[in-house]
């Protein structure tokens, strides 16, 4: 089936950003029309993966000649035709377009069990999916009895991946013993927390371990009907997840009789139509019925009464896309690895202020340090890293004294962030930590649902607080309200939504006070981020005059005569930093 | 309205009934049909149906994917995800509306040529920070970058 020569190039969203399908053609083109007349190009496979976690590095493509793989990085349409001249035809690898060292310690330290075929196999085809073990644990799982499947589930340890961390097979076992039908089966891929990926890409990388997890999940809970709940803004994701669904439906793993076990379950595909707060799973409930995604008070449990007031089993992307390989190699397998109370991996988006961002899979319990500096190869520009922001708008920051914490939910918890759903956002000595946590508080109170007060007012006014502090109206008192208000709020919401949303401020204030302190009492901003509190000046012996700033000052502030050093009158300054942007000598600075 | 809307509509209202679908796919229907929500179109089924426009409205509303204005003939999508935040997205879409000159609040330009609209985040953060043109993901965006592509779009329109 396979060919002497493969060539796999990257196309997950970050892969065709970076000009992935001009590179994948330029590839299939060439082979075509040249190599001897296109004799080379029949021994030639050119294949589209998915993402291969290392992002930073887009285009990526993997040559194999003869068993033996070298994996270039930064591919561009223009560089296809010496690629396949050299290496393809030639045999000699184009080196200095090799991934560098860099490459292999990004991928040292990591764990893929989620990610091990994403990137390796072509996602839109069921065949590769084979060629990989694929759904052979859904027939192993078809040959046992239901009850054994969740004991095995509960034995491995697996806790949900999408933030809270509740035992995946305690979920089920509470499901199965509902005697009411039918039961329903959902894949929250409703990944809305900004900074995270990790659920795009899997599904982009390898739909059919979702599609697999969730169909052992209805056998094991006794459900036919299954629904995919993704959001509308992962386009490449949606088209992959429905190619797949259909090839599933063609080999006879979705439908009627599944491999002629009896068994009949079905999975249909829901858009979320953008709103942060469907990914609570009571309120995506509400939205797949067709109403407005608004949370309710639990007890009841989805598990329960979810879906059409039917017992429901929402399950996160991730964890779905672990149940294969957990059926596959056993409960002891898993639960060897990873830390005490959460077992087997977790898959990070690692991005911000780092040098190698990507996507990761790493053990549970694995140190921060390790995470940051062997596989992120630490701070980009090599500024001085302040603290790891993880859980997204949920979650909280770890400050840099934590470093050598090892990462699991528990941990995290009291450090006073979460898992979430696998957001890590490194932040270095450039950013203002009472700026972020505005910006994740303004992220949650517009997409607070309304429903209760505490939520709804709670949060505007501690983001009306925070806002005044940023512009140096800062009052005393106001870091003893936010802790206050913040305490309130995480007591007395509905859903998750706003007993998580104080998390960033109350983490900032509990390891950075002195910047907030630094705003309120002395109208300053030690990071240079908030704009209200700075002044912009010009230095007149680097200023060569070649009027850029004035041209890009919206008040006429910065002006001055041609050649001459400009200067930025301070009482027209609006503080927009369009004139640091602009100049080219690192004239203009900020106060 | 004209016999035309209301034969569409009246399509979608059939189309409600042989799937039992729901309030949103019923929006979302009448939204692949003219691009936005019309106000009379949503009355219009409101009445058909027997549900109250509020219901529709309702979640009209609540989810950032409807749209109860006419949009322009280029999307922007501008991310603003805390990676592109940290890496300067705020300064991108700041230029967004300088260089189309849309005032605090107004999401189309006056001669409908852009839309610009924020999303939360798209999850592509490893080339932060990202604007999207009509689909076409576009990385690593800067205001000079951002203003230079702008211009591309504006070039093709006026041809």
């Amino acid at each position: 089936m396979s060919k002497e020569i493969t060539v796999n190039v990257c196309l997950g969203t970050g892969g065709i950003a970076g000009g992935g399908i001009e590179v994948l053609s330029g590839f299939r083109r060439e082979l075509e029309n040249n190599g001897l007349n296109g004799e080379v190009g029949k021994r030639c496979e050119a294949t589209q993966v998915g993402c291969r976690g290392f992002c930073a590095r887009d285009v990526l493509v993997d040559i194999t000649v003869d068993g033996e793989t070298s994996t270039y990085q930064y591919i561009k349409p223009e560089m296809v035709p010496r690629l396949v001249e050299e290496h393809i035809i030639g045999g000699t690898p184009v080196t200095k377009w090799l991934v560098q060292d860099d490459y292999a310690q990004f991928h040292d330290r990591q764990k893929k069990i989620v990610l091990a075929d994403c990137g390796k196999i072509d996602p839109e085809q069921i065949q590769a999916y084979f060629e990989v073990g694929g759904y052979a644990s859904l027939t192993k799982t078809l040959a046992m009895e239901s009850a054994d499947v969740i004991q095995l589930v509960k034995e491995s340890g697996l806790r949900g991946r999408g933030g809270a961390g509740f035992s995946t097979g305690m979920k089920w076992e509470l499901c199965a013993a509902n005697r009411e039908n039918p039961k329903y089966i959902i894949c929250n891929a409703d990944e809305g927390d900004p900074g995270a990926f990790m659920d795009r890409s899997v599904i982009e990388g390898n739909p059919h371990s979702v599609i697999e997890g969730m169909c052992i999940g209805a056998y094991a809970i006794g459900s036919q009907n299954g629904y995919v709940y993704i959001r509308a803004e992962y386009p490449l994701a949606v088209e992959r997840l429905q190619k797949a669904l259909e090839q599933a439906r063609e080999h006879g793993y979705l439908g009627e009789n599944i491999c002629d076990s009896g068994f009949d379950f079905d999975i249909k595909i829901k858009l979320g139509a953008g709103a942060f707060v469907c990914g609570e799973e009571t309120a995506l409930i509400a939205s797949i019925e067709g109403e407005r995604g608004m949370p309710r008070a639990k007890p009841p449990y989805p598990a329960n009464k979810g879906l059409w007031g039917k017992p429901t089993i929402i399950n996160n992307v991730e964890t779905w896309a672990n149940l294969p390989p957990i059926l596959k190699n056993g409960a002891q397998w898993y639960a060897s690895i990873g830390s005490e109370k959460s077992k087997g991996t977790k898959v990070f988006a690692l991005t911000g202020k780092i040098r190698n961002t990507g996507l990761i899979e790493v053990p549970m319990g694995i140190k921060l340090r390790d995470i940051i500096f062997d596989i992120g190869g630490g701070i980009e520009g090599g500024r001085l890293l302040k603290a790891v922001q993880t859980g997204g708008p949920s979650g909280g920051c770890i400050p840099q004294a934590h470093i050598d914490m090892k990462v699991d939910y528990d941990n995290l918890l009291e450090i006073g962030s979460m898992m979430g759903s696998g957001g890590m956002v490194v932040l270095d000595e450039t950013d203002c930590m009472v700026n972020i946590s505005k910006f994740f508080l303004e992220f949650t109170q517009s997409e607070s649902c309304g429903k209760c007060v505490p939520c709804r007012i709670g949060t505007k006014r501690m983001l009306e607080i925070l806002t005044r502090i940023t512009e140096g109206k800062g009052r005393k008192g106001d870091i003893e309200l936010l802790i206050d208000l913040g305490n309130d709020v995480k007591e007395t919401s509905l859903c998750g939504l706003g007993m998580s949303a104080p998390n960033p401020v109350l983490s900032t204030i509990r390891y950075f006070r002195h910047e907030y302190e630094a705003h309120i009492n002395h109208k300053h901003c030690p990071a240079k981020v908030c704009k209200k509190l700075l002044t912009f000046f010009i230095r007149e012996d680097l200023c060569t005059g070649c009027g850029a700033c004035a041209k890009a000052c919206p008040t006429g502030a910065a002006a001055g005569k041609k050649k001459k050093p400009h200067r930025i009158d301070t009482s027209a300054c609006v503080q927009c930093g369009s004139c640091y942007d602009v100049c080219k000598f690192k004239a203009v600075l900020k106060e | 309205m004209d016999a035309e809307t209301v034969e569409k509509l009246e399509k979608i209202y059939q189309r409600y009934l042989a799937s039992e679908g729901n309030c949103i796919s019923v929006l979302q229907d009448i939204q692949a049909e003219f691009g936005y929500l019309p106000r009379e179109t949503v009355r219009w089924f409101s009445k058909r149906s027997g549900i109250p426009e509020s219901r529709f409205f309702g979640i009209a509303t609540f989810y950032t994917q409807f749209h109860l204005k006419p949009r322009g003939k280029n999307i922007i999508t501008a991310c603003c995800g805390t990676v592109c935040h940290v890496k300067g997205g705020h300064r991108v879409i700041a230029r967004i509306h300088d260089e189309l000159k849309l005032k605090e609040g107004q999401e189309t330009t006056r001669d409908k040529l852009f839309t610009l609209e924020k999303v939360n985040c798209i999850g592509a953060c490893s080339i932060a920070p990202v604007v999207v043109i009509n689909k076409k993901v576009g990385g690593m965006m800067t205001p000079g970058k951002i203003a230079r592509e702008l211009k591309q779009y504006r070039g093709k329109d006026s041809e």
